[in-house]
């Protein structure tokens, strides 16, 4: 195992002014960005997506090689201090996500695609602008009659409140300490 | 016509992009991208056939890491191929039109929205940031400090063990708080030499595969001329936090942090 190097040419290839062919991008950097948080409502067709860190687990899953997960652009044992053999040590972290896994689904809202009420049927002057109260609320009836068997009508809610933004773009925010993510980040990091 | 196929939504660009750029790459459905020009945008589209991209088709597909992780790298390598040759906006995974009309229809109503979008992100990158608590310095810190304070002198062996353990976790959540205070730091830093900033929710261990905390998430919307200077700026950080924090560079990315597009109204 060539140690590093897949970090460093990620890096490396993002010096300003190389025309080095791009690595494939880090996974977790890509769903963040691509996928909309919650439900994507532009367009004729809304769907409500999984939980970002869902999916990214889910997709890590699949990784059954080295090779494969490197040639995914994901090299975490490679540069974390405490995994020595990348082989040996994904059977563990691959069981240990699946627990989060498991956490995660118990937890939250599955995922849903929803064609917006009368898509095939209604002219594209149909489509109701809505307000993100409105569409949460639309989610939300159509949720009532999605019989997937783990819909949760507040998290949908809650999930639609967020769609529209996805990054906080400010300059400053209060100390990332108190989110809720930073605090879950807290309680991984003191355990080991 | 709407019928055997959607329109897919990759990027609204300046009318006249060239999708030379695109030669020999498939879109989220293994189609080939083209394009659908209005005055002077121009949408970057795919077909997709609506069996398969459908309410119900969707939900399976989305439910199946492998088509996800396929489909959302195609999305991406359409969208970073535009960005590296022009001004580019990207719109978000699974942005579906029922046909070619509504998307010219789109682009005709917002047309100075995108617009101003689009001179937002001229000659400008963005680049990400993220920092690390670096546990591993934590950890050596941390066994030399039992071996100072081990508090033999109560000669109680289990309370000796529970005061260490309970001053090894007031160090940890020390150093996270010392971390979170430099992160806020280097964020400050970046967004000074940057036109703008944003940041993402920090990753989870589990969505990194690297059991460090996350402390910084960020992304930066950086002109041409001053890339250098940002990727010096990030060395130099990463130089002065060296005994606390792991400071990663990502990039270039298309500008998808940056991007406030007219859409979210479901077309009108």
């Amino acid at each position: 195992m060539s140690d590093l190097t897949p970090r460093r040419g990620s890096v490396l290839s993002a010096r300003p002014g190389t025309t080095a062919p791009p690595q494939p991008a880090n996974l977790a950097d890509l769903l963040e960005r691509v996928l909309d948080k919650g439900i994507v409502i532009a367009g004729d067709i809304r769907i409500n997506l999984l939980d970002i860190e869902l999916l990214t687990i889910k997709i890590r899953l699949l990784i059954a090689s080295v090779d494969r997960a490197r040639e995914m652009g994901i090299d975490w044992w490679e540069h974390d201090p405490s995994l020595s053999s990348g082989q040996r040590d994904l059977a563990a972290e691959n069981r240990r996500l699946r627990e989060r896994l498991g956490e995660l689904e118990a937890d939250r809202t599955a995922t849903r695609a929803e064609i917006d009420a009368g898509t095939d049927a209604a002219p594209a002057t149909g489509f109701d602008p809505g307000t993100d109260a409105d569409e949460a609320q639309e989610v939300d009836d159509a949720a009532e009659t999605d019989d997937a068997p783990e819909a949760d009508h507040t998290d949908t809610a809650e999930e639609a409140g967020r769609a529209p933004r996805r990054a906080r773009r400010t300059a400053e925010r209060p100390s990332a300490a108190r989110s809720p993510r930073t605090s879950t980040t807290r309680r991984r990091g003191t355990q080991s | 016509m709407t019928g055997d196929s959607y329109t897919w939504l990759y990027a609204v660009a300046p009318s006249g992009t060239d999708l030379a750029v695109l030669r020999g790459m498939s879109g989220v459905a293994g189609e080939h991208p083209r394009l659908i020009t209005a005055a002077d945008l121009a949408a970057v589209v795919g077909s997709v056939p609506s069996s398969d991209f459908d309410a119900p088709a969707l939900h399976d597909h989305l439910q199946d890491p492998h088509w996800l992780e396929h489909a959302v790298r195609a999305h991406h390598q359409v969208i970073d191929a535009l960005a590296r040759g022009s001004r580019t906006l990207p719109l978000r995974f699974a942005t579906l039109y029922r046909d070619d009309q509504r998307v010219s229809a789109l682009l005709d109503e917002h047309h100075r929205e995108f617009r101003t979008a689009l001179d937002r992100v001229a000659g400008r990158t963005e680049w990400g940031v993220k920092a690390y608590l670096d546990s591993a310095r934590l950890h050596d810190d941390n066994q030399g400090a039992d071996g100072r304070d081990g508090t033999a002198s109560t000669g109680r062996p289990g309370t000796a063990y529970l005061l260490r353990r309970r001053a090894a976790r007031d160090r940890n959540a020390q150093a996270l708080d010392d971390a979170v205070e430099r992160a806020r730091q280097v964020h400050h830093e970046l967004t000074a030499v940057a036109e703008d900033s944003a940041e993402h929710p920090l990753q989870t261990p589990e969505a990194t595969g690297i059991r460090d905390p996350m402390v910084l998430n960020g992304a930066y919307l950086v002109d041409h001329p001053r890339a250098e200077e940002f990727a010096q700026v990030v060395a130099g950080l990463q130089d002065a936090h060296r005994q606390v924090l792991r400071i990663e560079l990502t990039g270039p990315w298309p500008p998808y942090s940056f991007v406030d597009l007219p859409l979210a109204t479901g077309g009108k």
